[in-house]
């Protein structure tokens, strides 16, 4: 869309030169070639990262002492892995239905990662009940609040995106939209959820080796 | 956020007729600007009187809502401050019982650092001035911005709510450092340490939502010509302290979050073996120096949230009233980045004492000297900056002024306590106690009136009384100097911080006894002086004398807007379009000492070019 000139090249102008100016008077006062909706998305998935990051140094520092008594994973954490694979799945998909404009398929594909993301949560509701059940509270070791906690906060970051879906959604059922938010719109979500995919896997993952 | 989509998808071509290269042709050559297609940016309009005052999603309302319910809670943090030295003064009168005095100075402290000034320069001065600096009309996501505001005023009232729990606020210390925050024996270690642990969540909360507005504001919607490094120094202040803000505070949710599990659930995040009152607590092996860690992680650099927009404006401020190009900006715009880099590796010299090996605090003592290089540059430049400039003693030259003394004195104070060997035994007296309030409690308040001074014409269209504004600047500084400079020396003979009475020791100097009575009746005189100061806002904003417009005839776009103070949308119909920086100061050759940014090339033939 437009050059992008990196962090060093800007800050090394001199714009109180001539040649700078007649430079600069073209600039057309923005900073990237991409839209503000997608911008803020990647720093919210920024600002998540570190915070997530945190947590993970956190349990890493926490691991090492005594008390530590890691916690089994109940087999339906990987069925909820498995469906949060294919909810990012099916969201690339309707956000290729989208480009396509085939409005048909971006209804089914809607409907379809809404139930599955909130099968992933409901899934995550279950473990969380067998867990408690088995007697895994959090009080009783750190290793299960940390387990509660990175569930907790990765769906809760799932139901932010769910909103913004329940948003895409209803504007697009009820049909007056214009096609390229509605496309934009998609994309962002798709993206959003690939992220979360992502960040579950690595704390499964973490959870998982330790 | 959805509805925001919109705006940014559909290319509205909307050309900018550019009004200085049409109306006559010779001058079309050298500011010559080519049509260019630019998303116009759909306005919110708001319908209802309760939608353009309360729940604005024009910035300069919300710009002035946070800065508001800022100083309304900052004057409750100033009280505070009087009742603990009135209690360090006259000990006999028990004035504060040792639990309240707990409980007020981590009040005090917090309020002063998160609720005030971090929300003022941020929340305030951010809404207010960089949608008009930058030439937008509005914020980027006015909505989300609108919540911003919401979710500050909600934590500041579930902070105040602390007060009138079962067993008061926290008496943590604004540091929070548990175990002992959330144990029993401490002052409000149940209902008032949750109460402000959720409090700091819903403020994180709340500011990411605006610093994404300050970013992406600063970032994409910039007027025409606007470069990043034609940007006043107090965008870039602003800007680079949001970066650190969104980066730093993921910091204290965490900790704030593992913090009320440990007091709510009982995990043991950071929560070790203990016996409280004879019996084991049900805590084990938890870690109270991840804690540590994690807040000093988030603050230091949280004490450059609140000095890069100190320092972004003090610049514009020393340029403009001293009517001299700043010296030296590419240095000045490198040094606050680098600074807003450098801040992220210091965090542990606050921890020091706190067991760690001396290595790591040899390390963290280099990076500390390292990040005082671009501090000093930056102090040289203003003070270059003033060199054979035309010095207007104006109110916010004055501050400035203070400013750059008093920030001087705190830094200095900071180098040594920087070095270990210097810290351990300095560190928790009332040298800690000086060192911070010239550094981050007095230089930043000095920025923020010097700051009001100057645009309050900007936003009631009326002038600051003078009178009234000098007698507040001299007791404000020299009143400072009088609570603060003694503090060093209560520190060198080892007065401890945080005791609520300095008994009759035998190690105690009864010279202190005195200072602490001087101490206290200059800070109630400062203090009374900061009355003087709200009265000056009430009245002059209703019967100032009429500021014109531009009354100190500074170069940046917010003071040139088609009305003053300026209206929905901030430019009238046609966004301006930028030709220079904003420090266009006494161009040699020009007929006026200042030019504008928005002024063209042709309008201003005769003025010389700077060479470098
Ligand atoms: C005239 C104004 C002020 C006065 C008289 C004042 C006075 C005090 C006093 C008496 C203490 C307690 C010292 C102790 O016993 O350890 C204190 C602590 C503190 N103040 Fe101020 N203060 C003022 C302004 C500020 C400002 C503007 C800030 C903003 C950064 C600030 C930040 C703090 C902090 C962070 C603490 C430490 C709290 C703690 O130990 O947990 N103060 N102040
Ligand atoms: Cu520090």
């Amino acid at each position: 869309m437009k050059k992008e000139e990196g962090i060093f090249k800007i800050l090394s102008q001199k714009p109180w030169e001539a040649s700078q100016a007649v430079i600069d008077n073209d600039h057309d006062g923005k900073t990237f070639g991409i839209s503000k909706a997608k911008l803020g998305v990647r720093t919210i998935m920024t600002v998540s990262t570190v915070i997530f990051s945190l947590f993970i140094v956190a349990y890493a520092d926490r691991m090492l002492i005594h008390d530590w008594r890691s916690m089994p994973e109940p087999w339906l954490l990987w069925v909820n892995t498995a469906v949060l694979i294919m909810n990012s799945y099916f969201f690339h998909n309707v956000k290729i239905s989208a480009d396509q404009n085939n409005s048909k398929e971006i209804k089914r594909g809607l409907y379809t990662v809404g139930l599955l993301a909130y099968s992933f949560l409901i899934g995550q509701i279950i473990v969380w009940y067998q867990l408690l059940s088995l007697g895994y509270f959090a009080a009783s070791n750190v290793a299960n609040a940390f387990f509660y906690l990175f569930t907790a906060l990765h769906g809760l970051h799932l139901l932010g995106g769910l909103y913004f879906w329940g948003r895409v959604t209803s504007k697009f059922l009820k049909g007056n939209y214009k096609l390229p938010s509605v496309q934009h719109a998609i994309e962002l979500c798709a993206i959003y959820w690939h992220f979360l995919l992502f960040v579950w896997l690595v704390l499964f993952g973490l959870m998982l080796f330790t | 956020m959805s509805d925001e989509f919109e705006h940014k998808i559909e290319t509205k071509a909307d050309t900018i007729a550019d009004a200085g290269s049409v109306t006559s042709g010779s001058t079309a050559g050298i500011d010559y600007v080519p049509a260019h297609e630019r998303p116009d940016q759909e306005l919110y309009h708001s319908h209802s009187w309760w939608t353009t005052y309360v729940f604005s999603q024009d910035a300069k309302y919300i710009g002035i809502q946070y800065a508001l319910t800022a100083i309304g809670t900052g004057l409750i943090g100033l009280v505070l401050s009087w009742m603990m030295r009135l209690q360090l003064a006259f000990p006999g009168l028990g004035i504060l019982e040792p639990s309240s005095y707990y409980q007020f100075i981590t009040m005090h402290g917090m309020i002063m650092v998160i609720y005030l000034l971090t929300a003022l320069f941020l929340g305030g001065f951010g809404n207010l001035l960089i949608p008009l600096m930058c030439g937008a009309r509005d914020m980027a996501f006015p909505y989300v911005n609108m919540i911003s505001y919401w979710a500050f005023l909600l934590a500041v009232i579930i902070l105040l709510a602390s007060f009138f729990v079962p067993g008061g606020p926290t008496g943590a210390g604004w540091t929070l450092y548990p175990p002992q925050a959330i144990t029993s024996g401490t002052p409000g270690s149940s209902a008032g340490i949750v109460l402000m642990l959720i409090s700091l969540c819903v403020f994180v909360a709340g500011f990411t939502m605006g610093g994404l507005n300050y970013i992406i504001t600063m970032l994409q919607s910039r007027a025409r010509g606007m470069t990043l490094m034609r940007l006043p120094l107090t965008c870039w202040g602003i800007f680079t302290a949001t970066v650190l803000a969104l980066l730093a505070f993921p910091a204290l949710l965490v900790g704030c979050i593992m913090m009320t599990l440990d007091s709510l659930l009982g995990t043991s995040f950071f929560m070790p073996a203990m016996i409280s009152m004879g019996e084991h607590l049900s805590y084990d092996g938890g870690s109270p120096l991840l804690f540590q860690h994690l807040f000093w992680f988030f603050g230091h650099p949280e004490v450059y949230i609140i000095a890069l927009p100190a320092f972004g404006i003090i610049s514009d401020l020393i340029s403009v009233h001293a009517r001299k190009n700043i010296f030296g900006y590419r240095m000045m715009v490198w040094a606050i980045v680098g600074i807003g880099a450098l801040s992220f590796f210091v965090w542990a010299h606050h921890m020091y004492v706190s067991g760690m090996t001396p290595w790591f605090g040899y390390f963290f003592a280099t990076t500390t000297l390292i990040i005082a290089v671009p501090t000093a540059i930056k102090v040289y430049n203003w003070v270059l900056t003033l060199w054979r400039g035309n010095i207007q003693l104006t109110l916010p030259m004055l501050f400035s002024l203070a400013f750059i003394v008093t920030f001087v004195n705190g830094g200095l104070t900071g180098i040594f306590l920087g070095n270990v060997t210097v810290d351990v035994p300095l560190s928790d007296t009332y040298f800690v106690v000086a060192h911070f309030h010239m550094v981050m409690g007095i230089a930043p308040i000095l920025v923020v009136f010097g700051a009001i001074y100057h645009w309050f014409p900007l936003i009631t269209g009326r002038m600051l009384n003078e009178g009234m504004g000098r007698i507040h600047f001299w007791i404000t500084f020299l009143g400072s100097y009088a609570i603060y400079f003694p503090m060093h020396y209560q520190g060198f003979v080892g007065v401890p911080r945080r005791y609520f009475e300095i008994y009759d020791s035998p190690y105690i100097a009864t010279s202190t006894l005195h200072l602490n009575v001087f101490i206290t009746i200059a800070a109630l005189i400062v203090g009374a002086a900061q009355l003087v100061f709200l009265f000056n806002l009430i009245y002059s904003a209703r019967a100032g004398e009429k500021s014109e417009k531009n009354p100190w005839k500074a170069n940046s776009l917010e003071w040139l807007t088609p009305e003053m103070p300026p209206g929905h949308g901030n430019f009238g119909k046609e966004l301006p379009v930028v030709y220079r920086w904003a420090y266009d100061f006494n161009v040699p050759g020009a007929d006026k000492d200042y030019i504008p940014q928005t002024v063209p090339p042709s309008e201003v033939r005769s003025a010389k070019v700077e060479k470098t």
